[in-house]
C-alpha cells in the first residue's frame, strides 16, 4: 500500500511542475509584492540613509558602532534578557505545559483562554499593568514599600507573563496528543517513572519545546513596548535604541546599524527554528487529546495543580487585577473618574488634539482594516504554500515571518520617508497605519491557516471532483468548510495583533488619529495622577477588546488550527 | 462502454501502466488484480482523468476522454480509504453527486434514503460520518459513488480495510447488488478471493502489464504463468522440461496432461494433485508444518532436493509431523505454465 500511496501522491507533484507551478505564482505574486513594497523596501530605505553618504555606501561606520561600549552594552543587555527571560518562561510554564495537557479540572477551557489573554494584548498594556504592580505608587510599593520597575525583575515577569501562553500552547497541545501508552510501554519494559519521561515523552517532546523556547527568544529579544515602560533610563533593548537613535537623537546611521544587527540576529532565530519545526513533524503517534488527561490523583499531582494554579494567579490574573484596580482608584476613592476623563481633550492637558476615547475608535476601525489585509495577503501565501514544494517555496514561508522581528521602529519610520511621494504618497492617508499592522498580522494569519489547508487530503478534492463537482466547486465545497474555522481565527488573532501594534503606529500614526496604544504610552510619558489613571483605563479598556475577541475565538478553536 | 487504448502513464522513470489495452462491456463486472504497486490504482486515475495519460487513450462509449475533464466524464470512483467528506454527515455525503448535478432538493433527499436503504443503512442520513465504522463508511461511500448512476462505478480496494468475515459477507451482496442495478464495475483489488468472487472477468496486473485476462474459472484453473500462479497462491512451481507426457523436475518425473507443449517451462502442481503415499514408493520427503484449515489440512513436504511441496489431505489422512512419506503426482492437477518468458 505505501508504494500505492506513492503513486497517489507523485502525480500531483508532477503536474505542479507546469499549471500548478503557475497557479502557485500566481497566488504569491500579491503577498510578494504587498511584502516588497510594504517591508523590504520601507526597511532598505531607512538602511540605505543610514549607511550611504553622497552615495557611497560607508560599511565602515558597521565596525564604528558595533565597536561603542555603549552600544555594545545593548547588545549585551539585549541577549542575556532574552536568554533570561526565555528560561524562566521555560522553567514556570513547562509544569503549567503538563497540567494543561495531562490533567481535567473544572474551570479548565476559562483558564485556558485567561492565560492567553496576555498573548494577544498590547505590549503597552503589559508593561502598563506591571508598572502597576511592581512600580511608583503601585501595588508592591503600597503594601511594602518595594519596587521593582527599575530592576531587571520587573521586564523579565513582564516577559514570562506575556510569554506563559506561548509555552503553554505550544508544548501542552502537544503534549496532550502524545499516546500515555507510550510511557506505559517503556515503564513495562522496566523504565522507572523518571527514566519513562526522559526516554519517551522528552525525545518526543523536545522539538516542540524548542520551537517554542525560540519564539519565546525572538519576542523578548525584539521587546519593545515593555522594556520602554518598565526599563526606565538604565535598560535598553535594541529594538527601544532603534527607538531612541531614530527618534530621538535623529542618529539615523547608528539605527540602520543597530537595525542590520537585529536583522541578522532574528534571521538566525527563524532559520533555526524553520529547522526545529520541521524537526516536529517527524512521526508523532498522536492521539485525542481528549483521551490523554484524567482528574489528578494523589497529593503530588493535586500540589502540581495547585502549584500551576497558584502561579497562573499571581503572575497572570494579578497584574491584570491591579491594572483594573488602578483604574478605578481615583483620588476621590474608587469611581469611573478616569475614564470620564477619557472623554474630553483638554483632560490630558496638551497631549491629545482629540479626546483620548476616540482611539478606541481609531484602533477599532485601524484593526478591522489591517485584519482584512492580513487576510487576503496571508490567506494568499498560504494558499501557495499549501502544496509541498521546493526550497523556494520553503524560504518564503520563513520571510513571511520575519515582520515578526524585524524592527517595526525601522519599519514604521521606513514607511514615512518612503511612503511621501508619488506614486505612493500614503503620508496623508489612514491606510498606512492598517498597513504597517497587517504586516505582523500575515505571519499569524500563514501559522494559522497553513496546517489546516495542509491537512484537507487531496484525495477529498478528488473525490469531489469524481462525483461531479468543477476545480473551483470542489474548492468551495471541501476546502472552505474546512478551513473557516481557522479562517475566523487567524483573523482574531490578526485583529489582537493589529490593535496592539506599537512599534510601527507610534511613527505613522497621525496626532489627531492616535490608537490605544500610542494614546496610552503618550499619557503614560506625562507625569501626574490623572493622566496615569487614564492610561491604566485606557488600557483596560483595549485589555477587554482584546480579551473578548480572544475569549470569542477560544469557542470555535480547533485542535489542528495552527502553532499560536 | 469502457476502452483503454495502449494506455500508459510514467511517473519520472518507472512505468506505472504500461500500453495498456483493456476493454468493459456494458453491465460487466471486471476485477483488476495485482499486487502492490503493479499499477492498479493508476489505472482507475488514468480512467477517471485524476492523472493524465503520457499515451494512449481511453475511451467512453467510443468518445475520446481526453480533453473531458474529471468531474464531466461521469464514472463514479470508491476511493480505497472511502474519502467522505468529514464536515457533512452521511446524507450530504450520498446527495453530493446529485447537487453537483443539480438535481433538486426533494429528489435528492429521496434518492439519498432509496440508497441508503440499498445498501443497509435505512435512516442514517442524519450521522455524522465520524461516527460510523469500517463497514458502515464502506456502504456510505458506495452509496455516494452510486447516487450519481454512473455510467461505469470504479471501486479501488473497495473491501480492503474491512475484517474477513464482513469482507466476505460484503462481496456477494455486492455481486448481487451489482447484478440487480445493472451497473458496469471496473475494481482493483490485491485479494484473489475479493476478485474472483466480484468479478464477471478478472484482469491480472503485473508491473503495469495485463498479463493474464478471462472468466475467474479460467484464470483460477490455468494461470498464464508462474507469476500468476505464486500470485493465486500456488508455490508448488518449479522449473521443468517436458518429453511427451513427462516432464523432467527437480522433483523428478512429473506427469502432465496430453498435449502440453514441449520443452523449457514452468510447471505448477496443485497441491490437491500431491499425493501422499507410503515411503517406498515417489519421490521420499519428510514431513514438515501441518497447517489446518477446517475442513482440510496443509502439509508441507521436504524432499531431499529442491524447493518444498505443499500437499492437501483429509483431517484423517494426515501424516505426521517428521514422517517420511513417498510423493506421487496427479496429470490431472499439474499445469504446464506458459514458457518461462518472465524471470
Amino acid at each position: 500500500m505505501v508504494l500505492d500511496r506513492r503513486e497517489v501522491a507523485t502525480p500531483a507533484a508532477r503536474r505542479g511542475g507546469r499549471r500548478g507551478g503557475a497557479v502557485r505564482l500566481g497566488l504569491m505574486a500579491v503577498p510578494v509584492a504587498f511584502f516588497a513594497l510594504f517591508f523590504a523596501y520601507p526597511v532598505a530605505a531607512i538602511v540605505g540613509r543610514g549607511l550611504k553618504a553622497d552615495g557611497v555606501w560607508q560599511f565602515g561606520r558597521i565596525g564604528e558602532v558595533l565597536s561603542r561600549p555603549d552600544l555594545q552594552d545593548v547588545l549585551w543587555f539585549t541577549t542575556w534578557q532574552a536568554l533570561a527571560s526565555t528560561a524562566l518562561t521555560l522553567l514556570i510554564a513547562l509544569p503549567g505545559a503538563y497540567v494543561f495537557a495531562r490533567f481535567d479540572f473544572p474551570g479548565k477551557q476559562l483558564l485556558r483562554a485567561v492565560v492567553t489573554v496576555p498573548f494577544v494584548l498590547p505590549t503597552v498594556v503589559v508593561g502598563t499593568a506591571f508598572l502597576a504592580l511592581l512600580g511608583r505608587g503601585g501595588l508592591l510599593d503600597d503594601l511594602w514599600g518595594v519596587r521593582l520597575d527599575t530592576t531587571v525583575w520587573a521586564i523579565l515577569l513582564a516577559h514570562v507573563f506575556f510569554n506563559y501562553a506561548l509555552v503553554v500552547r505550544t508544548v501542552g497541545g502537544l503534549w496532550a496528543q502524545l499516546d500515555p501508552r507510550q510511557e506505559e510501554a517503556a515503564r513495562v519494559l522496566g523504565a522507572g517513572r523518571l527514566a519513562a519521561w526522559r526516554r519517551v515523552t522528552l525525545p518526543a517532546l523536545a522539538p516542540a519545546v524548542a520551537a517554542a523556547a525560540l519564539m519565546v527568544f525572538l519576542f523578548t529579544f525584539t521587546s519593545f513596548g515593555v522594556v520602554q515602560i518598565l526599563g526606565g533610563p538604565s535598560y535598553s533593548t535594541l529594538e527601544v535604541e532603534i527607538y531612541r537613535q531614530t527618534a530621538q537623537l535623529l542618529d539615523l546611521p547608528t539605527a540602520a546599524v543597530l537595525t542590520l544587527v537585529q536583522f541578522a540576529a532574528v534571521g538566525a532565530i527563524l532559520a533555526l527554528h524553520a529547522w526545529t519545526i520541521r524537526r516536529r513533524e517527524t512521526a508523532l503517534r498522536l492521539v485525542d487529546p481528549s483521551q490523554t488527561s484524567r482528574r489528578p490523583r494523589g497529593a503530588g499531582q493535586r500540589a502540581l495543580l495547585g502549584g500551576v494554579l497558584l502561579t497562573v494567579a499571581l503572575l497572570v490574573v494579578l497584574p491584570l487585577g491591579v491594572l483594573v484596580e488602578r483604574s478605578l482608584d481615583t483620588s476621590g476613592g474608587y469611581g469611573l473618574g478616569f475614564y470620564r476623563a477619557l472623554q474630553s481633550a483638554d483632560a490630558g492637558g496638551s497631549t491629545f488634539l482629540v479626546p483620548p476615547l476616540e482611539a478606541i475608535w481609531n484602533s477599532l476601525r485601524y484593526a478591522l482594516a489591517a485584519t482584512a489585509i492580513a487576510l487576503v495577503i496571508g490567506g494568499l501565501a498560504a494558499a501557495a504554500l499549501t502544496r509541498r514544494a521546493g526550497r523556494l517555496v520553503r524560504g518564503f514561508d520563513a520571510l513571511l515571518m520575519l515582520p515578526l522581528g524585524v524592527s517595526a521602529v525601522t519599519v514604521g519610520f521606513g514607511f514615512l520617508i518612503t511612503l511621501d511621494k508619488p506614486p505612493l504618497d500614503l503620508r496623508t492617508s489612514w491606510i498606512l497605519v492598517p498597513l504597517a499592522q497587517a504586516l505582523v498580522g500575515v505571519p499569524f494569519v500563514v501559522r494559522t491557516m497553513l496546517p489546516v489547508l495542509r491537512a484537507v487530503d487531496e484525495r477529498l478534492r478528488e473525490a469531489a471532483a469524481v462525483l461531479g463537482a468543477s476545480p473551483l466547486r470542489a474548492w468551495r465545497e471541501v476546502d472552505l468548510p474546512l478551513v473557516r474555522r481557522a479562517l475566523l481565527v487567524a483573523a482574531g488573532f490578526a485583529f489582537a495583533v493589529s490593535l496592539g501594534e506599537f512599534g510601527a503606529t507610534v511613527f505613522i500614526a497621525r496626532p489627531d488619529n492616535p490608537t490605544l496604544p500610542v494614546a496610552v504610552a503618550r499619557l503614560l510619558g506625562r507625569s501626574g495622577e490623572l493622566n496615569y489613571g487614564q492610561a491604566m483605563a485606557l488600557s483596560t479598556i483595549l485589555m477587554l477588546v482584546c480579551a473578548v475577541s480572544l475569549l470569542l475565538l477560544e469557542r470555535i478553536r480547533t485542535d489542528r488550527s495552527g502553532e499560536f | 462502454m469502457l476502452a483503454l487504448e495502449s494506455a500508459t502513464v510514467r511517473f519520472g522513470k518507472r512505468t506505472a501502466l504500461d500500453a495498456v489495452d483493456l476493454e468493459v462491456a456494458d453491465h460487466e463486472i471486471v476485477c483488476v488484480l495485482g499486487p502492490s504497486g503493479s499499477g492498479k490504482s493508476t489505472l482507475l486515475r488514468a480512467v477517471a482523468g485524476l492523472r493524465p495519460l503520457d499515451g494512449g487513450r481511453v475511451l467512453l462509449d467510443g468518445a475520446d476522454q481526453a480533453a473531458v475533464p474529471v468531474h464531466r466524464r461521469g464514472v463514479g470512483l470508491m476511493f480505497q480509504d472511502h474519502q467522505l467528506f468529514p464536515h457533512q454527515d452521511v446524507a450530504a455525503n450520498v446527495a453530493f453527486g446529485l447537487r453537483m448535478h443539480g438535481v433538486p432538493r426533494a429528489e435528492r433527499e429521496s434518492r439519498a434514503a432509496e440508497l441508503l436503504d440499498l445498501v443497509g443503512l435505512p435512516g442514517a442520513g442524519r450521522r455524522a460520518v465520524a461516527a460510523l465504522s469500517g463497514g458502515e463508511q464502506q456502504r456510505v461511500a458506495l452509496a455516494r459513488a452510486l447516487a450519481p448512476r454512473p455510467k461505469l462505478l470504479m471501486l479501488d480496494e473497495p473491501l480492503g480495510q474491512l475484517d474477513r468475515s464482513l469482507r466476505e459477507r460484503l462481496v456477494v451482496e455486492l455481486r448481487s447488488l451489482f447484478g440487480r442495478l445493472g451497473t458496469t464495475v471496473l475494481a482493483v483489488t490485491h485479494d484473489q478471493g475479493e476478485a474472483f468472487a466480484l468479478a464477471d472477468r478478472v484482469v491480472v496486473m503485473r508491473d503495469g502489464a495485463i498479463t493474464q485476462s478471462g472468466t475467474p474459472l479460467d484464470v483460477w484453473q490455468r494461470p498464464a504463468s508462474a507469476f500468476v500462479a505464486r500470485f493465486l497462491g500456488f508455490d508448488n512451481v518449479v522449473e521443468a522440461t517436458v518429453t511427451g507426457s513427462l516432464a523432467d523436475t527437480v522433483w523428478g518425473k512429473v506427469p502432465v496432461p496430453d498435449g502440453s507443449p514441449e520443452g523449457r517451462c514452468d510447471l505448477l502442481v496443485r497441491p490437491a494433485g500431491v499425493r501422499i503415499g507410503a515411503p517406498d514408493g515417489g519421490l521420499r520427503c519428510t514431513v514438515g508444518a501441518r497447517t489446518f484449515r477446517g475442513h482440510h489440512v496443509t502439509v508441507l513436504l521436504n524432499p531431499a532436493d529442491g524447493p518444498a511441496l505443499e500437499a492437501v489431505c483429509t483431517l484423517r489422512d494426515t501424516p505426521h509431523e517428521g514422517a517420511v512419506v513417498g510423493v506421487e503426482f496427479d496429470p490431472a492437477e499439474t499445469v504446464v505454465l506458459s514458457p518461462a518468458a518472465q524471470p
